[in-house]
């Protein structure tokens, strides 16, 4: 084993078992499969136990319900989401995972007559309580689209965009903020030499990613994708499903998907959703992707993911 | 094997019907004609308009648009004060009605509340079914003497000759009322219906995704407006500024009864002055002589030239602003 990555283990003892945890970053010497190495960070908690347990989630939602006037689109959701961790929001059309989402960044605000019980904790602090700020809470928690939504701008201009919501920046800096945005969306090998060109020019896959730069640029602390990849080719989708591995090393990522290779393939966590007979959406189970793939409790989540329905 | 008949054999075709290829070529001729006969309006009201100047075009040449003395009697007929008192009034009618227009199109499309949206936008249209003659009486009994005067009276003691504020030019001189300012105003009125409804469709036409782009960034609902919607919109509202632009430069009946109708060359807002429309519409009846006749139709001949270079001036703009910014989606 090399000495310098040994400073970045985490060595935790429980019931006489030592678990050596891999540190963030430190990957390549470890001789396995990308799946092997899902396997073992999702099994890594549940052995641990409560040890896990204690690690405050980035965001979570208590008992909350969203209201389009009378009607209750989403009800009593619990969804814990973890920092530096994909989680996948899968169901059948019309059970309230969009709503769901859109709930997580005060996006449904937007809509008249759209309210919401319950709350929804962004690190302890409730962002549906009065006093609070709503545009820096979208700040905060980024979104990115079911249909990529450049502006018709350039492409350099609509990643400068959040940034220069902020106040005159120096140029040096922007274009420092522009390129590492660009880098670490996986677009910047593609548009170094046309930053100037408009975004609209892109293809579906190149607009999609520098929706996502643009997302990241002004450095949000989680990502939601609605739908990120429904308008785009398999292989763009391979594209953004890459980057998401790539991103979560420093985001927490919540993406709803009608796709559930994608949500096997990408995610940590899953939460099922079902729409109940008064037509408000609930989430029927929750747990570690592979468990919700492999064994999950409830029956019609096993239906659901083995393709009997929806 | 399979068998295949040809469906001409189950449903037989009338010849006349085959021959004209199921009524295409009758609707295309039809539409071609129609486009034909659009085009050879414009062509021809040019063509009259030139042939029928030539008396004034052989004396005067140039001169008739730089020379700003009309004295029909003295057979001196300069069409300057005219042509600046169309530009005057135009240029203040947009100056006043872009922000209002596009304001109430952004209050329409943006920020009303929904049920509201239907019946107030309605009302910005009636605006502009109001008959000219009718905006010109108010403007006489009302809106001049409540409006125009105080606002007039305001803007001389503030920058008029020795101004308490500043001097400036622009009023300087008596004022009764009657002025490039009355009628700039009227004009507003009549052009803010054109402005606000076409560009509160092109807001409302921009795609919901833009918005969500912007708030999902962290804009404010002002930043996401001003940052996102309008840009987007850009060619759109302009493409309204120059249907105002066209209605203010053609506008006769309402201008003619509140400019005061004085062929004089001013540079102040705050005097009477005459435009190309009016001065036509006004001594059409007097003019006994050729050349007098010829004069008022030259007038028309410039006006009918302005508002098409204008109107492609306009579309260029358009046009370039569309090209910066393309709008199609992958």
């Amino acid at each position: 084993m090399p000495i310098a990555s040994s400073s970045a283990r985490v060595a935790i003892s429980l019931h006489g078992v030592t678990i050596v945890q891999q540190g963030k970053g430190v990957l390549p010497d470890m001789n396995t499969s990308p799946l092997a190495r899902e396997n073992a960070q999702s099994h890594a908690p549940a052995t641990a136990g409560e040890a896990a347990a204690a690690v405050m989630p980035k965001m979570q939602t208590e008992s909350l319900s969203i209201y389009y006037g009378n009607f209750r689109a989403v009800a009593d959701v619990t969804l814990p989401v973890r920092d530096r961790k994909i989680t996948a929001i899968i169901g059948p059309s019309g059970c309230g995972k969009s709503t769901l989402i859109r709930s997580l960044n005060r996006m449904n605000d937007l809509i008249a007559g759209a309210h919401a019980g319950g709350k929804v904790m962004l690190d302890g602090e409730d962002i549906y309580a009065s006093g609070i700020d709503v545009v820096d809470i979208r700040r905060r928690v980024g979104m990115v689209f079911q249909r990529p939504n450049p502006f018709p701008k350039s492409i350099y201009d609509n990643v400068a965009f959040g940034v220069r919501l902020y106040g005159r920046i120096p140029k040096a800096e922007l274009d420092d903020i522009v390129e590492t945005s660009l880098r670490r969306s996986a677009l910047w090998d593609e548009v170094k030499d046309k930053l100037k060109q408009s975004a609209m020019a892109l293809s579906g896959g190149q607009q999609q990613r520098l929706c996502i730069a643009r997302a990241i640029a002004v450095e949000p602390e989680v990502i939601l994708m609605d739908e990120p990849c429904s308008a785009l080719d398999p292989v763009a989708t391979l594209k953004i499903e890459e980057l998401m591995q790539e991103l979560k090393q420093d985001y927490a990522i919540v993406i709803v998907t009608h796709n559930m290779q994608q949500a096997a393939r990408v995610s940590d966590t899953t939460a099922m959703m079902m729409m109940r007979a008064d037509r408000a959406g609930e989430m029927i189970e929750f747990d570690e992707t592979q468990i919700i793939f492999t064994k999950p409790r409830d029956k019609r989540t096993e239906d659901y993911v083995s393709g009997r329905f929806g | 094997m399979v068998v295949t008949k040809p469906l001409s054999t189950k449903l037989p075709t009338p010849l006349v019907r085959r021959m004209f290829q199921h009524g295409d070529v009758p609707f295309k001729i039809i539409i071609v004609l129609a486009t034909l006969f659009t085009l050879a309006l414009v062509v021809g009201v040019g063509v009259m308009l030139w042939l029928f100047t030539s008396v004034t075009r052989m004396d005067l040449g140039f001169s008739f648009v730089t020379s700003k003395t009309w004295n029909p009697t003295g057979s001196q007929f300069g069409a300057l004060p005219f042509v600046v008192g169309t530009l005057i009034t135009s240029i203040l009618a947009l100056i006043i009605s872009v922000p209002l227009g596009v304001g109430i199109a952004i209050f329409l499309a943006e920020l009303c509340p929904a049920r509201l949206r239907a019946p107030l936008g309605v009302m910005v249209e009636l605006l502009a079914a109001v008959p000219s003659v009718v905006f010109g009486l108010w403007g006489i009994f009302v809106f001049v003497p409540t409006v125009v005067k105080p606002l007039g009276n305001f803007l001389k003691n503030a920058f008029g000759t020795s101004g308490d504020v500043i001097d400036l030019p622009l009023f300087h001189g008596p004022f009764y009322g009657f002025s490039y300012l009355a009628a700039g105003a009227i004009l507003a009125v009549m052009v803010l219906p054109t402005i606000a409804a076409i560009s509160r469709d092109v807001l409302l036409a921009v795609p919901g995704s833009q918005r969500e782009g912007a708030f999902g960034i962290g804009c404010t609902r002002w930043e996401a407006i001003w940052q996102v919607v309008l840009p987007y919109g850009l060619s759109g509202i302009l493409g309204a500024v120059i249907l105002g632009l066209g209605r203010a430069l053609g506008e006769t009946m309402a201008v003619t009864m509140v400019i005061g109708n004085v062929a004089q060359l001013s540079g102040s807002l705050l005097s009477p002055g005459y435009t190309m429309a009016s001065v036509i519409a006004n001594e059409w009846g007097e003019s006994s002589t050729p050349a007098y006749a010829s004069a008022l139709l030259e007038i028309g001949l410039l006006l009918f030239i302005m508002s098409v270079l204008l109107n492609l001036l306009a579309r260029l703009l358009v046009w370039s602003v569309q090209r910066r910014n393309p709008q199609q989606h992958a």
